[in-house]
């Protein structure tokens, strides 16, 4: 029997349902996340499983109700915040950096904040400035808060559910230009656990670790080496907070050569993180120095030639990479 | 080019050579020329032409015209996601918005802002912004320098019902009202956040919001023009005078979805509803036969003024369609000032 395929969005929504029968202190607080399913439609269908109670709209107050989901976990529920725009976090910043990500330490562990919040990434869809951002990193950089980048529909359902059952502050981001991708997801009640890496391809002769959006560029890159001749191996982390840094280390002493891609911004972000714990890791095995490719270093322009030149692309990697290894 | 009429240095009601008669055939032309413009992005959306997101204002007219007549031009605004209005109403030109809402180098941004972030120096629009409540603090950042370099300019805040969530609007009403600070809080409610009625996100009353710090506040018919713009005048005066901030509910309605695309919407507004505001509080409509009423027009002349604005927006249709793209060059071009 051929494998039950379903679309991203599909898989987190189901993530969602599987977690919420089987927890009802799980919930859903956003903006129309109830019979309009958000406007992406993700979680359209669970307001009628669930009910208003559960699935619950709120008013256009992101620090108000990422601050109400922080005192709902510490008091015992299982919030699931929606921030509608991965831009929109600034808003839910003291909530989540001064109060979600410290109340377990300053509490000397007496205190707990079980919450997830879920939020989107990514540019090239025409959004301009302030829809388009990738701002993972800001998160990532803070103790106490543990960071999902999923990239296929499997892993979107798996570390979901993962996420809910954490005892700690969980953000999830999901790259909204990956909504409709398809992919294989069993319908078991199965978990990812958070800082466990997945090679997503193997190869010999350069390492490709990708993030998110940027895992299916990888492919797409790596696909256009084998035509050369030249054999990548694709490194998902999945989680920038716990990092599996033994996988992108092993790799990158079997390939001797690096490339690291994610869509947020490279200065002081996410690539920087990753290549540094590989050249520290493997500096003595590395034949090139660790290439970082992210956003270029600009708000997110409209027109789409501009946008366009923004992010990487296979084409822009493929290049790199036969670059190093020639 | 432009057909929204530029305005002279002192335009609506402040000038007083301006008969009656002309001011509001003037007015009516901007709000015709607003509802065509729209018409037009829907058109190149759905056609494809329009990369991104488009939220149209159709239906809200009288609120941007009503107040910007009663505006200078060096006075500012700030504006939203749904500020094609705004802009138009303050003066700008058709053919340069569509060039940037198209992403084209001759558009007020360069193309890097498109349709939810046009700013306009020449007509004092600080800018669209795509994060609800967004502008709030810029607005009373400009009513706070209009009043320190002892200028007499007034700042319109324009924000939708949906913005009364956000709580930065608090902090700086607050500020506004401890500094009498010459800005205008518009609420522009057209009764629904993206696709929930305000009532199920509103606590309260609006108006009691602004009551709370003791601010000026008053409610108007926004599809009624004359009856907006002449609220919007006296805040505006009493502001330009140093007597402080005010806020301005203008009760309205979108007519078309939250933006183009959003076509399955019975399960949160009836087709009946939308109906009934075209038909009965349509504020080109309520404007019109009151020009006939006066015998400031007839039909015909209506239908002139529409025509010729017609001609102006496709000929600006067309100027953005043909104009160039920026150069992929420009991309980290203005990063830093
Ligand atoms: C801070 C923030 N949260 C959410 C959004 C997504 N969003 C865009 S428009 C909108 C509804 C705004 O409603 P309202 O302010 O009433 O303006 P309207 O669209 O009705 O003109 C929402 C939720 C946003 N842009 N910014």
């Amino acid at each position: 029997m051929p494998e039950r395929e379903l679309t991203f969005a599909q898989a987190v929504r189901e993530a969602l349902a599987e977690e919420m029968r089987r927890d009802s202190r799980v919930c859903i607080l956003g903006e129309d996340v109830a019979e309009a399913g958000t406007p992406f439609k993700v979680l359209s269908g669970l307001v009628e499983e669930f009910g208003a109670k559960r699935v619950v709209d709120t008013p256009i107050s992101e620090a108000g109700f990422t601050g109400v989901a922080v005192g709902a976990a510490m008091a015992g529920m299982r919030p699931v915040v929606d921030i509608m725009f991965g831009d929109f976090i600034t808003l839910t910043m003291d909530q989540m950096v001064n109060q979600a990500a410290k109340v377990h330490y300053m509490s000397g562990g007496h205190w707990k904040v079980p919450m997830v919040m879920r939020t989107t990434l990514g540019a090239t869809r025409r959004s301009a400035a302030q829809h388009s951002q990738s701002l993972h990193a800001w998160f990532s950089h803070v103790p106490g808060l543990k960071v999902i980048l999923p990239s296929t529909p499997y892993d979107a359902k798996g570390l979901l559910k993962s996420a809910i059952r954490d005892e700690n502050p969980v953000v999830f981001f999901e790259d909204k230009m990956m909504y409709k991708l398809k992919g294989p997801v069993p319908e078991d009640d199965y978990t990812i656990p958070l800082g466990v890496a997945d090679v997503k391809r193997e190869g010999d002769d350069i390492t490709l670790v990708a993030t998110s959006s940027m895992v299916q560029v990888a492919l797409g890159a790596a696909d256009l080496l084998d035509r050369e001749g030249i054999s990548a191996e694709v490194v998902d982390p999945r989680t920038t907070w716990p990092l599996d840094e033994e996988t992108l280390i092993d790799s990158a002493k079997k390939t001797s050569r690096v490339i690291v891609l994610d869509e947020g911004y490279g200065r002081y972000g996410v690539t920087s993180e990753l290549a540094a714990v590989i050249a520290e890791g493997a500096f003595y095995d590395l034949d090139a120095p660790v290439k970082r490719m992210g956003a270029m270093h600009v708000p997110i322009p409209f027109s789409p030639l501009l946008e366009d030149a923004t992010v990487p692309t296979e084409q822009n990697v493929f290049e790199v990479a036969r670059s190093m290894c020639q | 080019m432009s057909a929204v009429t530029s305005k002279p240095e002192t335009a609506g009601t402040a000038e007083k050579s301006t008969s009656e008669k002309e001011k509001w055939l003037h007015a009516h032309r901007q709000m015709v020329s607003i509802r065509l413009f729209e018409e037009q992005v829907n058109e190149l959306y759905t056609r494809a032409l329009m990369p991104g997101l488009a939220h149209l204002y159709s239906g809200e007219e009288a609120v941007a015209v009503g107040i910007c007549e009663a505006l200078r031009i060096d006075d500012y605004i700030t504006s939203t996601h749904r500020g094609h209005g705004h802009c138009l109403a303050k003066g700008a030109a058709p053919d340069r918005m569509f060039a940037e809402l198209l992403g084209k180098e001759a558009g007020y941004c360069r193309g890097k802002g498109g349709s939810m972030h046009i700013a306009d120096p020449a007509t004092g629009n600080l800018g669209a912004n795509a994060i609800v409540g967004g502008s709030v603090g810029i607005a009373t950042g400009a009513a706070f320098a209009a009043k320190n370099l002892g200028t007499d300019r007034v700042v319109v805040c324009f924000f939708g019902e949906g913005a009364l969530g956000q709580g930065s609007l608090y902090e700086v009403m607050n500020l506004a009202q401890l500094w009498k600070l010459p800005v205008i809080y518009v609420c522009e409610n057209n009764q629904y956040n993206e696709y929930t009625h305000y009532q199920d996100t509103t606590a309260g009353t609006i108006l009691g919001r602004a009551v709370a710090f003791g601010i000026e506040t008053a409610k108007v018919d926004g599809q009624d023009i004359r009856a907006v713009n002449k609220i919007a005048a006296g805040l505006i005066q009493r502001a330009r005078s140093g007597d402080g901030p005010a806020f301005l509910q203008c009760d309205t309605y979108r007519y078309s979805g939250h933006h183009v695309g959003d076509i399955h919407r019975e399960y949160y507004r009836s087709k009946h509803e939308e109906q009934l505001w075209k038909t009965e509080r349509d504020p080109i409509r309520l404007l019109g036969s009151w020009l006939i009423e006066q015998g400031y027009a007839d039909a015909p002349a209506l239908e002139t003024i529409s025509l010729e604005a017609r001609k102006s927006i496709e000929a600006a249709v067309k100027f953005a369609i043909d104009a160039p793209y920026p150069s992929v060059s420009e991309v980290d071009e203005d990063v830093y000032a």
